[in-house]
Order: structure tokens, then sequence, then C-alpha cells
């Protein structure tokens, strides 16, 4: 399951679409909105994207990860739009039989978001705003 | 015979400009497409080194050809997760 949404991330139900009995392990991360940016207070974050390209590019990861790692499933969710302080922003869970090969492909995936799918922040200050551009 | 162009983020901020449609035949390549944006907007060529792009939904290079039905998009380095 690869998505871009615009509502609260639903954490258990992807964690339930990929879990199945031959499963060891299930490691799931979740990235949350903080509440300050270099010492600067966050009021909130607006994410956006070029959303059918960054489909395309976080289903090339979890093919990637399955090629690279020896898991079972992985499935990646990212929102777009206005995110209070403590949401989630992006989730990705993988399973696996064994957990190392679970933690390295959850690794691997959430570098590869940062570094390679057409998603940006804006970080929205009390006394105003700044797209983020490059890793954070 | 046209050539559908995009813009995100910061780009979209400078630009004004979130999609635009131009005539394919007047252009060969991704970076004469930029080179016509930057000519009515000159932050864009001072951006011009950091500027990512896409042709397609795949990332491009400056040199890449373009032709009728293509989607070109231009954007900054990306920041998700």
């Amino acid at each position: 399951m690869f998505q871009i949404v615009r509502e609260p991330i639903e954490v258990a139900a992807l964690r339930d679409s990929l879990v199945g009995p031959e499963d060891g392990a299930i490691v799931i991360f979740e990235g949350t909105v903080r509440n300050q940016s270099h010492g600067r207070r966050v009021r909130y974050l607006e994410y956006s994207a070029y959303e059918a390209m960054a489909k395309r590019k976080l289903e090339e990861i979890g093919n990637q990860a399955r090629d690279q790692f020896a898991i079972h499933r992985i499935g990646i969710i990212h929102r777009l739009g206005r995110l209070e302080i403590g949401e989630c922003s992006v989730v990705i869970a993988v399973t696996s039989a064994h957990r190392a090969a679970a933690f390295q492909a959850c690794q691997f995936a959430i570098d590869a978001i940062k570094q390679g799918v057409p998603i940006w922040k804006k970080e929205v200050f009390e006394d105003g705003e700044i797209w983020i551009e490059g890793e954070a | 015979m046209s050539i559908r162009v995009l813009f995100f983020a910061s780009l979209a901020d400078i630009t004004g400009i979130q999609e635009a449609t131009l005539d394919a035949a007047e252009f060969s390549d991704i970076d004469s497409i930029l080179s016509r944006f930057a000519s009515e907007h000159p932050e864009l060529r001072a951006r011009r080194s950091t500027i990512l792009f896409a042709l397609n939904s795949e990332f491009a290079r400056p040199e890449s050809k373009v032709k009728d039905g293509d989607e070109i998009a231009f954007f900054p380095p990306v920041s998700g997760g």
C-alpha cells in the first residue's frame, strides 16, 4: 500500500493490511510534526507534493526495499496539507520473518523519501513561514 | 501540440504559476522551457543550480528532449518525511 493522503493516517489499518502469519517482526516508523525548528517555535506545517510522481516514487522505494532486504511486505503513506504539532506526516510499515531486515528496510525507506520523493514542507511560525528545501 | 509545465513549492510562489501550457513546437529541451520562464522571473535564474526537473513524473536533466504531450515539472530540493 503506497498512498498520498490528506486525512489523518490510519496507522493501525496499514499495519493490519500488511501483517501475516509468516511474519516474525513488524517495524513501523512514524514521522511526526515537531514544535520547533532551529530554535524557532513552529505553529504548524504545510505539506505539498507533485502527487503523481510522489506516488510512483513511493512504489519504487517499496520495490527497492523488497529487492534489497529479506522482508515480506512494505507500505508507505505520506500525508499532505496542514499538519498540527504531534500529528503524523509519514508512516512506513515493514514486515519480515526476522527483525533485522525490517529495521534496515524501514531506515532505507525513510532516507529514500527524504532524498528523492517530490514532497515539500513549509514551516509556519508566529511571525512568518519558510519552505524547507533539501533534507532536514 | 502542447507541453504541460508544473511548478511546485517555492518555485510556484516565485513565479505565481502552478501550471502552464506551452506550444510544443517552440521548445526542444527542458532547459529551453526553463529559460522561457526565467526571462520573466529572474529569481528562477538565480536559483538555477538548485532546481530539479521531472519529465513525465521521472527525474530528468536540463538537456532532456521534450515533445508534444509531455509534462515537465520544476521544483526545489525535496523535504518530505
